[in-house]
């Protein structure tokens, strides 16, 4: 396994001064992946992004699990929305008058 | 200094409590939290007024200084310390005054403070805070992104070489991890996010892969059938034009379409519409001719 992509559950926290529960419910909540390697618990690289705007969302705007978990769910149709609005406009632009 | 009204911001009144502004600024915070407003340039603005009028209002020292000197608030101490020395001078029966610096606890702008800290109100210890991440624009012709190509960006003062991939569509973003800026003590950086604005062609539509062109027929071609050259991306290619071709026939050319986006050698189609041209100027001749045409067709022929 690449280690080098994957981020020591217990270092991130302590990094960031959160609770590892935290990470947990996370987790419980079907929010991010824990891989489990040698009885260590981390987090992937890619996912890094993610678990920092849930922890801003609940330590800075008090949002709970449940409302992270459905937060989540719409940004994720409204990153889907916006990418189909885009393609649209695109195809819109093949019946546009040449000036 | 333009009069910004912090209560107005936080749509409160003057009289609120602290309890009240804490609420208020909740609220606010919830609404147009960068992180709950992907891509949304005004909610992200509308954001770093709400926490600066919260950072002001919810300090009662500053929100005392503020009340008092409205757009002036940032020099209070200055304000202070003359109205002290003014009152000073008028019992001791005169003398020079002088104004000294603020002190400097309110240097630099406070906007500029909250565009690196955003949503960082509530914690205000020496957490690791990401960078911010960095968004620009990269404006290229059609034929820029037909093949996969490297080009020298510079963002922030820094070269970046950037591998734009064939096929990448208008409005596409891109994201390069750990080009935004720095993190916060020593927390990662942010990510720079490229959006490409890839121009119309003049000749050529894109939907996707695939490439609409409309092609001129010569009339004698449309109806006797022939050959006609058409461009393509790379190069030209001949049609077989069949007898009787109506005008805004489409013909499919396989693989002559755009590079499919991160599918190396896959390529969409192109669509050509033939647009048959009728002669024009004609010579007494062929209105000759053609007027025989007429005839043979109106005899039923």
């Amino acid at each position: 396994m690449e280690t080098r992509e994957l981020i020591l559950i217990e270092h991130f926290c302590t990094n960031h001064e959160i609770e590892f529960s935290f990470i947990d419910s996370l987790h419980a909540f079907g929010l991010i992946e824990v891989i489990i390697h040698e009885d260590n618990k981390y987090l992937q690289q890619e996912q890094l992004k993610d678990v920092e705007k849930m922890m801003r969302m609940h330590y800075d705007l008090d949002i709970n699990m449940e409302g992270i978990d459905v937060i989540s769910h719409l940004l994720k149709r409204v990153n889907s929305l916006q990418d189909e609005l885009r393609i649209t406009q695109n195809k819109l632009k093949l019946y546009e008058k040449e000036d | 200094m333009e009069f910004i009204d912090y209560y107005n911001i936080l749509e409160i009144q003057k009289t609120s409590t602290e309890a009240d502004i804490k609420a208020a600024y909740r609220k606010l915070a919830r609404k147009y939290h960068p992180d709950l407003n992907p891509n949304d340039e005004n909610a992200k603005k509308k954001f770093q007024q709400i926490n600066e009028a919260n950072e002001v209002l919810s300090d009662p020292e500053k929100r005392k200084k503020y009340d008092k000197y409205g757009k002036d608030w940032k020099h209070a101490d200055e304000f202070e310390k003359a109205n002290q020395q003014q009152s000073q001078s008028r019992t001791s029966g005169g003398g020079q005054q002088s104004y000294g610096s603020s002190g400097g606890d309110f240097s630099g702008d406070f906007s500029e403070f909250f565009e690196s800290m955003y949503g960082s109100g509530a914690r205000t210890k020496q957490t690791k805070f990401r960078g911010q991440d960095l968004n620009a624009e990269l404006h290229l012709n059609l034929m820029d992104v037909y093949k996969t190509q490297q080009q020298t960006l510079t963002v922030n003062g820094k070269n970046i070489r950037l591998t734009i991939p064939a096929g990448v569509e208008n409005g596409q973003v891109i994201k390069i991890a750990g080009h935004g800026t720095p993190g916060a003590n020593g927390g990662p950086n942010g990510d720079l996010y490229i959006t490409f604005t890839i121009a119309s062609h003049p000749k050529f539509k894109r939907e996707g892969s695939n490439l609409y062109a409309t092609v001129d027929l010569d009339l004698y071609t449309a109806l006797l059938g022939g050959d006609l050259q058409v461009d393509t991306l790379d190069g030209k290619v001949k049609l077989k034009v069949a007898p009787e071709t109506q005008s805004n026939t489409k013909v499919k050319l396989k693989g002559k379409g755009f590079p499919v986006y991160k599918k190396e050698g896959e390529f969409g189609d192109l669509y050509i519409t033939y647009n048959v041209k009728l002669p024009t100027n004609l010579t007494e001749k062929e209105k000759e001719l053609f007027t025989e045409l007429s005839k043979l067709r109106a005899n039923g022929n």
